[in-house]
Order: structure tokens, then sequence, then C-alpha cells
């Protein structure tokens, strides 16, 4: 079964330059704060942010830890110096180290998630000094699949590439001019030395694009996604993993007591009175 | 008869009534200028779309004693035209609503029968539904409105259509869907039911649709005016505010009517026929 996530890449950039610039000015804002990792999707919301705001307007954040590698700032750099954007290296190594010391047995996926919340912290401490927005990064495969931190890298004001996945950030990170060796390395979280996205994940984000695409898009059943050609238990895997981490995709329940509540019959946009 | 009709292609400030008044009077101040004798709003054009809370707060009623309904009248006695607006009725249910104005007077309002509650839309969730689709006299001919998802249903114009209507003022806030093609999905369908539309029925069919985000929905533009003849005589650009002025010749009417009678040999007799019988 063909299936075919291309987009058209100028229609696709177009609409999120607007979308940043407009979302972040109507708030009284005019520029953004970004981690900047060296890898593809905070690239590619480099390059859309700049031209959305101005270069001057985006301040870049490299934010290393000890184990992060030097390939990951490398690339990073490319990206600053292409665009010509302010930058800032803060190293969240003592940070971090602070909490993981104590901890000697401590497992990769707790200090993963230190890691990636130290970064929040210094994105959002910038974003007052900066007096800037903090734009998020994550594409719609790593949030159906829940691949990311809760109040860490899922934590931004507002979200450019969070409907596209990651076949096509590929795409429209040729589109806007991402770096090659950037389009070219396999992806990774570089949350600790050797680590790859697909191996932590199992299986690759091509798979997963496809049947995530089917799932979600066109409302096939898991079954129908079985009859197409998917492993069953590469389905199941999936489904399970979304379902799973739906947490990460709402606000937290608050428990209804009154007759109006926030967020069950006190509904409006954030964009409201804009 | 040749008349002068301007889209006005806008963004909206979100609940701000006030604001978006002003954007109105002014752009209604420069259709003027321009010669246009008819101005088009897109849906919702004085409050905003995803107004969900905001939907009673915002409401007003088409009288000359509203205060946001006596400024647009005044501007009314310059040129017609059609705004979008939450109706609030004398029991309290409200409306998306479009109002033509003329001459100082409320000629007519449309209240949207089909109010989508599915995928991004909960329009059941926060308005009552209006029940008719009535045509209208103007200084143009025979008019009917249509709002949004009104137009999505096929028996909607055919009901306007069989009522007298020549002259179809489509209005919307359409969010964009769909990055595969040459332009949004979303908006090439609604380009292809205009057109459809406007051949079809062998009228006149206006479109304004409004431009913007509202959070992460965007609101495309696009606005388009076909002749009868399905030809496109004025589109406005995609994604900006414009006011796009253009003639309408309604000698069309007749030229396309003589050589694709369509109309005269349509019989509604037979529909309702089948409709009693089904």
């Amino acid at each position: 079964m063909k299936i075919d996530l291309s987009i058209n890449p100028v229609l696709v950039r177009g609409l999120l330059t607007r979308f940043i610039r407009t979302e972040i000015t109507r708030t009284g804002f005019s520029r953004g704060v970004l981690g900047l990792s060296g890898g593809i999707d905070s690239a590619l919301v480099a390059y859309l942010a700049a031209e959305a705001l101005g270069p001057q307007n985006l301040l870049c954040v490299r934010m290393p830890y000890k184990t992060s590698s030097q390939d990951s700032l490398e690339h990073a750099m490319l990206v600053i110096q292409d665009l010509g954007v302010p930058y800032l290296d803060i190293p969240i190594t003592e940070m971090a180290d602070g909490l993981i010391s104590r901890f000697p047995e401590m497992s990769n996926v707790r200090k993963g998630n230190i890691m990636a919340r130290c970064r929040m912290i210094v994105l959002y401490d910038q974003s007052e000094a900066f007096q800037g927005l903090v734009i998020g990064t994550g594409n719609k495969t790593e949030i159906l699949l829940g691949y990311s931190t809760l109040y860490g890298d899922s934590a931004h004001a507002l979200n450019p590439i969070g409907d596209l996945y990651k076949a096509q950030v590929r795409q429209l990170a040729r589109e806007v001019g991402v770096p090659q060796p950037i389009l070219d390395k396999a992806p990774s979280a570089d949350l600790w030395a050797g680590q790859t996205d697909e191996q932590e994940l199992g299986f690759t984000y091509e798979e997963a694009d496809q049947l995530l695409y089917l799932l979600v898009d066109q409302r096939y059943t898991p079954e129908e996604c079985v009859e197409a050609g998917f492993r069953r238990e590469f389905v199941e895997t999936v489904v399970r993993r979304m379902r799973r981490n739906h947490f990460k995709r709402v606000m937290p329940p608050v428990a209804k007591i009154t007759t109006r509540t926030v967020g069950y019959d006190f509904l409006y946009l954030r964009d409201w009175g804009t | 008869m040749k008349f002068s009709l301007a889209l006005a292609q806008i963004n909206t400030h979100l609940g701000d009534v006030d604001a978006n008044l002003e954007k109105h009077l002014a752009l209604a101040r420069e259709a003027a200028q321009s010669g246009a004798q008819l101005v088009i709003f897109p849906e919702l054009s004085l409050t905003g779309y995803v107004l969900q809370d905001l939907a009673a707060t915002v409401a007003h009623r088409p009288r000359p004693d509203d205060a946001l309904f006596r400024p647009l009248l005044e501007a009314s006695r310059d040129l017609d035209m059609v705004v979008g607006f939450v109706e609030e009725d004398r029991r309290y249910r409200y409306y998306i609503a479009a109002a033509y104005l003329s001459a100082g007077q409320v000629v007519h309002v449309h209240r949207k029968v089909y109010l989508p509650t599915y995928g991004i839309f909960d329009e059941k969730r926060y308005f009552a539904a209006g029940d008719t689709f009535h045509a209208f006299e103007t200084r143009f001919g025979r008019a009917g409105i249509l709002i949004c998802e009104d137009f999505w249903h096929v028996s909607s114009p055919y009901a306007l259509w069989m009522d007298g209507a020549d002259l179809f003022l489509l209005t919307s806030a359409s969010p964009g869907r769909g990055v595969t093609d040459q332009i949004l999905g979303s908006a090439q369908w609604v380009q292809d039911v205009n057109r459809a539309y406007s051949g079809l029925f062998t009228s006149f069919f206006v479109h304004a649709n409004r431009v913007g985000f509202e959070d992460g929905l965007n609101f495309f533009g696009g606005s388009t005016v076909f002749d009868p003849d399905g030809r496109m005589i004025a589109r406005a650009p995609f994604n900006e505010e414009a006011l796009t002025v253009c003639e309408l010749d309604l000698a069309q009417l007749r030229r396309t009517r003589i050589r694709l009678p369509l109309l005269r040999d349509e019989r509604p007799d037979i529909l309702l026929r089948q409709l009693e019988k089904i």
C-alpha cells in the first residue's frame, strides 16, 4: 500500500511563518526563544521563526549536558551562523548533576527527563529576560507517540510543527534550507552517547509516520492497518503508546464540584480578546 | 444593469466587537469611496469565529436602537452591507447570523441553519439553529444569504433559487486544512463548490471568507465572485486582508439563461412529490 505523506512545502512554509508571527505578536510580544539541539526539528523551527520574526528577534539557546555530542553543538552553530540570530550557550550539566548526583543508580529515563526539564527552566528564564515566547519543536509523530518529557520539551507557548509528521518535517526542512549535515543524520534526543530515537522506540519514524497517518488522519481501525500490511505487534505497540501517553497531550483534569469549572464549561481560546 | 460590489476580506479580533465595528466602518467608507454599492463581510465578522463561551456576551439585536447596529445602519446609507454577527432573540437564544443592511434599514437577517458540530467545529454547543432560507429584494435584484456550512448542503442554495434568488451572498470563516496541493484543500473545495453552483443555478455567487488565525486555526481568505456562466470574475488574495472591488453585470443573467434555460426547465414539483412519498 502506497502512503503518500508529501506536502506542498511552499504552502506550509507560508502558513507556519504567518502562524508564528500572528500568534506571537497578538499577545503583545515580538520575539521568540528557542532551544537549538542540533537536530532537524529545532533547526526547522529556527528557520521558520527567523523568517517570521526577523533573525534579530529570535534567541537561540544551546544547552549541552556533559554527555551531549560535539556534533550536536556544531550542527546547532551551523544554523545560528546561517541565520545570523543572537544565541546563548547555557550548559545544563551543573544544574542537572545537582539532582542526578544524589541518586547514583538513576536510570537513563530519569536523567533524560531531568535534562529536558532543566532546558525548559533555562528557556523560560530566557523568555522573561529576552521578552520572547518559547517556541516548541515537537512534531506530530512525537506528540502522538508521547515521545517527549512532560513539562520538559513539551512545554512552550506555541508549536508551529506539531501537525507535521517526521517525514513532512524533513520535506519542509529541505525547503527552508536547513544545512545538509542536519538533514542527513539519524534523529536523536542526544540524552546519552550514541542514543538514537529509532533504537529507543524500537521502530523507524518512517514506519511510525505511515501507521499513524492511517490511524489518526485516515481513521483506520487497528485491524484495518494490519490488513493494509502493518505487523500486528507493531500496530498494537503504537496504539498502546498513543493511549498511554495521552496525558501528555491534555491539561491535567480539574475535579469538578461547582457549576462552572475551568476546562469543562469555562471555555475560551487562548486568543480571547485579541 | 451593472453594479459594483466589494468583498471585505478581513481578520477579526476574537470577542472584541468594538474593534471589529471600527474596522467595518472604515472599510465601508473605503468601499463606498471606491464606488462600491454593496460590501460583503465574512461570517461572524463583528465578533470572530471560535467564540465558545463568548457567544452570549458578544450578541446583539439587529435594531436601530442597538449600540452596534446604529452606526452600521448609518453607514448603510452610503452603500448596502452584509455583516456577520451573533444575534440574540427575545427569548435569549443565540444565532450565527448575517444581516443585509441598506439605506438605514435592516432588510433581511439570515440565521445559519446548518451548524457544524464535528471535527474542529462545535457550533451546536453554543448556538441555536435557524430554520429558513428566504430570498429578499435588494436594489440589485433578489438575493439570498448562506453562511458557511449552509452552502455545503446543496438544498440550501436550491431553496433560495426556487425563492427567486439570482444573487447568492455566501459568507464564511473557513479554517484551512489540507496542504498537499497547490492551494489549501479546503480552499480548493470552496472554490469548486462556488464555481459549480454558479453554473448549475446560472446565478451570481459571491463568497466572502475571512483571514487570520484563532489559536492554531488559520482562515485562508481567497474570497471569490462567480458569474452565471461559472466564470470567476474576482478573487481576493489568499491569507491577506483585502478589499476587492468588482463589477457585476446583471444582464449576464439574461444572456446565460437564454443559452442555458436550467431555471425555466427546473421541476420543483417533481422533487416535492418525491420528497412527500419518501
